[in-house]
């Protein structure tokens, strides 16, 4: 018992990372029709920037918050900068992303190398908390499952509640009427860019703390973003939720009961949503 | 910007190396392999470092040649180690390749050396046992251990000394982590000691929390075979998950790419044990000479050379020796190069003791078994606590019987 509730929160730890890195890109994507490719750059760089500015000060609440800042600024510019020229290309846009996620990538490698990196949170954040049966679970790794609930809480109430949702859920279904009613589509995109990039700065920090930092992260985030937009539907900030769940629970019980395989899993699942329901499990067909 | 800088002048330096002085019949070129991408980028790193070093021992000539250094990055997987071997002697034209760092890559590159028997091939740090130990390739040498051989001394020191009957594993899932569990059990089944649960995790693998749930209560240790960030993260995760039972490391778990790293977990690992080719506070002068050279050159290295500076570090010097006492002569398939490398043994040059070749070409040396422990000014370090002198691949077993045992797999040997 005490082993499948172990199980169970650590799926839910592992899907809320995912959930945090995939809501901006899978928001991104709905608006933008854009598979940006540097969304796993911006999860590394926000947890090397939130690194630095984290032991800077001090303090590991800034870190958090400046990494989100920097890199929501880096997505600003990104798009004002490479991705506005090539606005309705998609392709090109995409190969785009993912010229900028290497160069990111090697700079990165060039200025920390390639030891491992650990926040340190504060104390309160890095111990056990007493739960009943389990005896205790780790304390970051509940803000981990804590933060995603409020992230998206957060996005959900944007996207219904605020008139800039109001326009992104406009421009989701059609960009060109709403343009064409006399919104400032553009700049809602830049907008969309730069809160996804922030999210992923902001996960950086927080996966940083509960797991670690170094190169290839990138990479693991980017995939695991892809597979669980894939799976719970380009766009849909439900369906993010969704496919990190997913996910998460097949990775970690198959890294339990069948640690061979358990990437395998996740693919399979892939494989079968594609095959069953290729706009994915709560896409718009 | 250093490192910036660096990168430039590398990449300089192997332009003019290989298009502006195109084989100069008195040069020797010299390629190296090491993984420069992917996980093992910061060993990989260190492993060049390691082929500098030993080029400056040799003031960069031997019997008056000039040595051409050529480098090469593969990324950990076999293919592109071949690709990238094949590279280095096709176009790049070198005599000579040192590397690669990776084991599957290094049985890979064995199959590559027999089809090329006038090129000479020595590994880097490579240590699946199978690229020397079974259907070897004539002309390619290993001055380092493998795997198995670079945990002798540890069982016997845990049960013994640690007093530890039963354990866990937690390792890896490939030909490496094979080696050196069937290394340790070699020792520590054979004086009655117990795996009662091996659990092998993709390399890769970031959150070991369900792993760690699963280790049975009640055990004496758990043996972690991880490298790297996945090292990282687990002792991080085990000590926050409530852990108790002490851990024994592999020869990559707490080397100096982990205890360099940043992060609290660091405060946990103080007294674990584990076995390898170095031990940070060997008090051998020859070894304090190496790190000494190795910080002088660089500043920004890690806090003392990894096993895999000093892996490619011995490999190109037992290259540049045999060299010397051939005066240099490459000619008739090296045939006399060859016949004297099986013969080189590295004495005094050698920072860890000698280090001699066994007829597969195979390295002979002393190994390590070490405790963490933590210098006055915060550093950590692996302490000596004793060494197993000339360790051979059979693991002082008869050759024939440990060759019985048949290849190191998941479940093979069995120890429960």
């Amino acid at each position: 018992m005490r082993f499948y509730i172990l199980l169970s929160l650590n799926a839910l730890t592992v899907a809320s990372l995912y959930f945090l890195v995939a809501s901006g890109f899978s928001l991104i994507f709905g608006l933008l029709r854009t598979v940006n490719m540097a969304h796993g750059a911006f999860y590394l760089l926000g947890a090397y920037v939130g690194y630095d500015i984290a032991s800077y000060t001090g303090s590991w609440l800034l870190g958090l918050a400046g990494a989100a800042v920097a890199v929501a600024a880096v997505g600003l510019v990104m798009h004002l900068t490479l991705l506005r020229t090539l606005s309705g290309d998609e392709l090109r846009q995409a190969l785009v992303t993912i010229g900028f996620a290497i160069v990111v990538g090697d700079l990165l490698l060039a200025r920390y190398g390639g030891i491992t990196y650990q926040f340190a949170p504060p104390e309160i954040l890095y111990g056990t908390t007493p739960m009943p049966v389990i005896r205790g679970y780790p304390t970051i790794r509940l803000v981990v499952i804590a933060s995603a609930l409020l992230v998206g809480l957060g996005l959900w109430l944007l996207i219904h509640r605020t008139r800039l949702g109001m326009l992104i859920r406009a421009g989701v279904d059609d960009r060109d009427i709403l343009s064409a009613m006399g919104f400032n589509v553009q700049r809602v995109l830049v907008l969309v860019f730069a809160l996804g990039a922030g999210l992923a700065g902001l996960a950086g920090v927080i996966g940083g703390s509960a797991l670690s930092v170094s190169p290839g992260e990138d990479a693991r985030f980017l995939l695991s973003s892809l597979v669980v937009v894939i799976i719970g539907g380009m766009g849909s900030l439900a369906g993010a939720a969704l496919g990190a769940l997913l996910i998460g629970f097949a990775e970690q019980f198959g890294l339990a009961f069948i640690p061979n395989y358990a990437t395998l899993l996740t693919f399979l699942l892939m494989v079968a949503v594609l095959a069953v329901r290729p706009q994915g499990l709560l896409g718009r067909g | 910007m250093k490192t910036t800088l660096h990168t430039i002048l590398g990449a300089a330096a192997l332009l003019s190396g290989t298009a502006l002085s195109p084989a100069f019949a008195q040069d020797i070129r010299l390629g190296a392999l090491a993984t420069l991408e992917g996980p093992f980028a910061q060993s990989g790193l260190d492993g060049m470092r390691g082929v500098e070093l030993a080029v400056d021992a040799f003031e960069g000539k031997v019997a008056g040649k000039r040595i051409v250094l050529v480098k090469e990055s593969s990324n950990a997987k076999p293919d592109v180690a071949v690709a990238k071997t094949r590279k280095l002697i096709e176009q790049d034209k070198v005599d000579i390749v040192v590397g690669p760092l990776s084991g599957g890559e290094g049985i890979a590159v064995k199959e590559y050396a027999k089809s090329v028997p006038s090129k000479t091939f020595v590994n880097g740090t490579s240590g699946a046992q199978d690229t020397t130990l079974r259907d070897p390739a004539p002309n390619f040498y290993r001055f380092t251990l493998d795997g198995a051989q670079w945990q002798a001394g540890l069982g016997s020191y845990a049960y013994e000394s640690k007093g530890y009957r039963n354990i866990a594993v937690v390792s890896e899932d490939y030909s490496f982590p094979y080696s050196q569990v069937m290394g340790f059990q070699a020792e520590f089944c054979s004086r009655g000691g117990k795996i009662s649960q091996k659990n092998w995790v993709p390399v890769g693998t970031k959150d070991f929390t369900s792993v760690i749930a699963k280790l049975p209560d009640g055990v004496d240790a758990v043996y972690v075979l991880l490298g790297g960030a996945d090292a990282v993260n687990f002792l991080t995760q085990y000590y926050q998950s409530g852990g108790t039972a002490p851990l024994i490391g592999s020869s990559v778990t707490v080397d100096q790419t982990v205890l360099s790293s940043k992060g609290a977990f660091k405060n946990k690992v103080l007294g674990m044990i584990s076995a390898g080719p170095v031990a940070d506070s060997n008090d051998d002068p020859k070894w304090a000479a190496f790190v000494k050279a190795y910080k002088a050159k660089y500043p920004d290295g890690l806090e003392s050379p990894s096993l895999f500076a000093h892996g490619y570090y011995v490999s190109t010097l037992a290259v540049l020796q045999a060299l010397e006492q051939v005066g240099g002569r490459l000619d008739d398939g090296q045939k006399a190069f060859q016949a004297a490398l099986a013969k080189t043994e590295l004495t005094d040059r050698s920072p860890t003791g000698l280090i001699r070749l066994d007829e597969n070409r195979q390295a002979v040396a002393d190994n390590f078994v070490t405790e963490v422990a933590q210098r006055p000014d915060g550093a950590f370090y692996s302490k000596v606590v004793t060494v197993a002198k000339g360790v051979d691949q059979a693991l002082g077993m008869d050759r024939a019987k440990f060759l019985a045992l048949g290849p190191a797999s998941r479940d093979n040997p069995s120890c429960n």
